[in-house]
């Protein structure tokens, strides 16, 4: 029999659109996990991530629906295309998980990161961390003569470039989200 | 009915409402006020077992005989910590059980109180899903949306944990009619269009094979109904894996044997070389598949499963269906009857000329002894002498187990009970009780390895409490014979821990349980002793000595191909390499 036979009963979720197994290109996905929420849901989906393996790049959470009590997760992860698919089926299994949505594969999204950088100097190195905050369009949230508390929102590319250029101009410390992540679009 | 009652109160009135006739269960402080409601009433019975991890295995037991899901009640902190092995069994074997814990009240969790774990963090990744209840208003509900929960999609075992304040407290019951509805609800109908996929490679294959598994006996008789005259009326050949051992019988003619690490040659060779692979509510173990890039290069493959994640886990697979393996596999024969139920057939009839040739080569071939009675031998003394009864039979982990499988024919579902997934030895004996329970009047046989046997062996004590005639069929070659065998093939020989020393006199401890005893040690008293084993009215331990190095084969080699299995003992020299020797 040749395989190729299948092609007639074939439809949109046909064979012919599964990944193949053997791919090992490391891909990014960022997922939105839509859960009940109760008690001990983030240490399952947690759970989940370190008890099979998987990688978790960026993780938050909080609920966004109080009255229906949901919450919702977005992860960042990376692995192989099967590796993703797994993912995505042992979530959606999971009893408290209403939704898994692949952000990355349904369409446009957006995705942001909030982060407070707290940058230690004086004279140039000051004024030239000052001079950037504003081509970054962050904002001054804290500030005593020798420090700088940077709020600064964005895509995560553009929070670690910012942290990259702090570096050397006295970065001490930063505090960062992690990835909220949406759909274009309605 | 007043709907106003205590927490304790509610968890059997939940139970009743939920249809349950038995509990398993050992008490403690933290579940006092349930025993006092179990103590009340005559409609739930109490097993009351000797050991947790005893009234898991009799759930799972139960569970796996009835279909229904067997229910478990324990104490807090040790009594939840001994029943995680049998949670994890269930999760592996996808085995409905509904775990119920005590714990300290409300107000003492996380003070490190008396008899403290932290029950729901201990169990949450070897259950289903769990709950903490800390409202006597909420425990009713969760009770049935545990239940829904235990017995829907792929099915396993969930756990309650009741602090003692919320058992003591009053509350509302809910009925289940009442209760919450879940959102849990998976998918149970195939999709039309793989269906068809499916149909049009059957009536295309030329070498068809059907692989079954676990999920078909799961499914419900309707599944195995419908498999049978399926592949009846197809005339494919078909295998199991261990879990789905009787959904198609072993006197079928259709039937190849139990495929995988000790399968038959002609299960595994028809595995590695078809066309078109059915794989019915089995999930690619890797027992089954050996080397993946090496598993069955040449076939598509159709995969009916319920689980979404079970689909393309290990093996990539060209039609996946996802739904219940009844629903499906319905759609499917009534479609390809629809069709004119055609077939390749003179493709089909030149793959069996192949496969007999396979099965030419009796795999199962062992050497028999007129000195010592080969393990082999027992089993199919046993299998000769308890033919066309009502039998239901479990095991323990090892060889003894392969054996089982090799060697007994199942000729319906529910009626073999084994640790597969998580191969947890000591699993037999509770088993054979909880199938005994559920089973007053049948035979039920645990065929046991003594070193497996003597792990849970307390629970001897509840076979003769109940006066359950559970017969225990040891094997008894007085070693860890799995082990030894692999460190016979793996490690040169050193037999590194893997005897058992010290055993008891069998005998003597049955009577000392007050239970009969049976030594055998000559082929040639074996079957009277069968038969006296047989004919006690009441539990029976049989310490059947065995042939101490025999070998179970087939054996495919960890790492290794299904064409590359091992027939005999003459075979194995450097049969595992060290790539294999790392894998389990
Ligand atoms: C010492 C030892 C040796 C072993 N050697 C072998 C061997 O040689 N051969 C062998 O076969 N096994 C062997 N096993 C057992 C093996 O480890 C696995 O447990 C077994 O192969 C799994 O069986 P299964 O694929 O049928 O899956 P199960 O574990 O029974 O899983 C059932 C599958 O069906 C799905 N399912 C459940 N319910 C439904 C439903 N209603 N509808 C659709 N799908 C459903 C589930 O999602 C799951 O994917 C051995 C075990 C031990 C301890
Ligand atoms: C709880 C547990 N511990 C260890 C093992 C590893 N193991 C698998 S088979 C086996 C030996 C079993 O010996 P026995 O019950 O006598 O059976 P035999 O193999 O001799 O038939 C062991 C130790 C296991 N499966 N389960």
């Amino acid at each position: 029999m040749n395989a190729l036979s299948l092609k007639k009963g074939a439809s949109r979720k046909s064979a012919y659109d599964l990944k193949n197994p053997l791919d090992d290109r490391q891909e990014t996905h960022t997922l939105a996990i839509l859960v009940d929420n109760e008690s001990g849901v983030l240490a399952r989906v947690i759970g989940l991530f370190s008890g099979r393996g998987y990688n978790i790049d960026s993780l938050t959470v909080a609920e966004t629906d109080h009255s229906g009590h949901r919450s919702r997760i977005t992860v960042v992860t990376t692995g192989t295309p099967a590796v993703i698919e797994q993912i995505k089926a042992q979530l959606g299994r999971m009893v408290p998980v209403h939704d898994v949505h692949d952000l990355t594969v349904e369409g446009a999204s957006v995705e942001r990161e909030l982060a407070l950088v707290k940058v230690q100097g004086t004279g140039d190195k000051r004024v030239e961390a000052l001079r950037i905050s504003d081509v970054f369009r962050a904002s001054v949230v804290d500030s005593t003569l020798e420090s700088f508390v940077f709020q600064l929102t964005g895509a995560p590319e553009k929070i670690d470039a910012f942290i990259d250029l702090m570096r050397p101009l006295g970065l001490i410390d930063v505090a960062r989200t992690g990835v909220a992540a949406i759909s274009r679009g309605t | 009915m007043t709907r106003q009652m205590t927490g304790a109160k509610m968890v059997i009135q939940a139970l009743k409402d939920q249809g349950v006739d038995t509990v398993f269960g050992y008490p403690g402080g933290a579940v006092l006020p349930i025993y006092d409601e179990i103590f009340k009433q005559n409609d739930i019975r109490h097993i009351l077992v000797r050991h947790e991890q005893g009234a898991t295995h009799a759930a799972e037991g139960y569970a796996r005989s009835t279909g229904k899901p067997g229910v478990v009640l324990v104490t807090s902190g040790p009594g939840a910590t001994n029943a995680v092995t049998g949670m994890t069994d269930a999760l592996m074997d996808s085995i409905p059980m509904i775990v119920l814990t005590g714990q300290v009240p409300t107000f003492m969790i996380g003070n490190d109180a008396f008899q403290e774990a932290d029950t729901v963090g201990i169990t949450r990744p070897c259950t289903k899903h769990n709950w903490l209840v800390k409202d006597t208003d909420m425990l009713a509900d969760t009770i049935h949306q545990a239940f829904h929960v235990a017995t829907n999609g792929r099915p396993g075992p969930v756990l309650i944990d009741i602090p003692k304040d919320v058992q003591f407290a009053t509350g509302t019951y809910v009925p289940p009619k009442e209760a919450r509805v879940s959102h849990y609800a998976p998918q149970t109908e195939g999709d039309a269009d793989m269906i068809l996929a499916a149909v049009e490679a059957i009536e295309e294959a030329e070498r068809p094979i059907f692989y079954t598994g676990g999920g078909v006996i799961n499914s419900g008789p309707e599944a195995s109904a419908v498999l049978r005259r399926f592949v009846g009326e197809s005339g494919f050949p078909i295998t199991s894996t261990l879990m789905g051992l009787g959904a198609y019988p072993a006197s079928g003619e259709a039937w190849l044997g139990m495929l995988g690490m000790h399968g038959t040659y002609e299960a595994n060779w028809a595995m590695h070389d078809c066309d078109l692979m059915l794989c019915i509510g089995a999930r690619f173990d890797d027992r089954i598949t050996g080397r993946t890039d090496a598993f069955s290069p040449g076939s598509v493959k159709v995969h009916v499963d319920i689980d979404p994640s079970s689909i393309n886990k290990n093996i990539h697979v060209n039609i996946p269906i996802i739904g219940d393996v009844g629903a499906v596999l319905q759609a499917m024969y009534d479609l390809w009857v629809k069709r004119g139920r055609k077939t390749a057939s003179e493709g089909v009839k030149a793959w069996w000329t192949q496969i007999e040739s396979w099965k030419a080569v009796k795999s199962l071939n062992y050497t028999n002894s007129t000195e010592t009675i080969k393990p082999q031998y027992a089993l199919e003394r046993l299998e000769a002498l308890t033919k066309g009864r009502d039998r239901y039979v479990t095991t323990e982990v090892g060889q003894h187990q392969m054996w089982a499988a090799q060697f007994l024919g199942f000729e319906d579902p529910h009626r073999w009970m084994t640790s597969g997934g998580l191969g947890t030895m000591g699993y037999g004996l509770p088993a054979s009780i909880g199938v005994q329970i559920a089973h007053p009047d049948a035979l039920v046989i645990n065929v046991a390895g003594e070193a497996s046997w003597l792990m849970n062996m307390q629970e001897m004590g509840t076979a003769a409490q109940y006066r359950l005639p559970v017969k225990q069929f040891i094997l008894n070659n007085e070693r860890l014979g799995m082990v030894r065998q692999w460190q016979e093939l793996l490690h040169g020989e050193r037999y590194s821990q893997s005897w058992s020393e010290a055993l008891p006199d069998f005998v003597k401890l049955a009577e000392a349980f007050g239970a009969k005893g049976i030594l055998c040690s000559d082929p040639a008293d074996l079957d009277d002793a069968i038969m006296e084993m047989l004919n006690h009215d009441g539990p029976v331990l049989f310490d059947c000595l065995v042939e101490k190095h025999e070998n179970c084969f087939p054996m495919i080699p960890s790492g290794k191909a299904h064409n590359e299995m091992l027939l005999g003992d003459a075979s194995t020299a450097d049969a595992i390499d060290s790539g294999g020797a790392v894998l389990v």
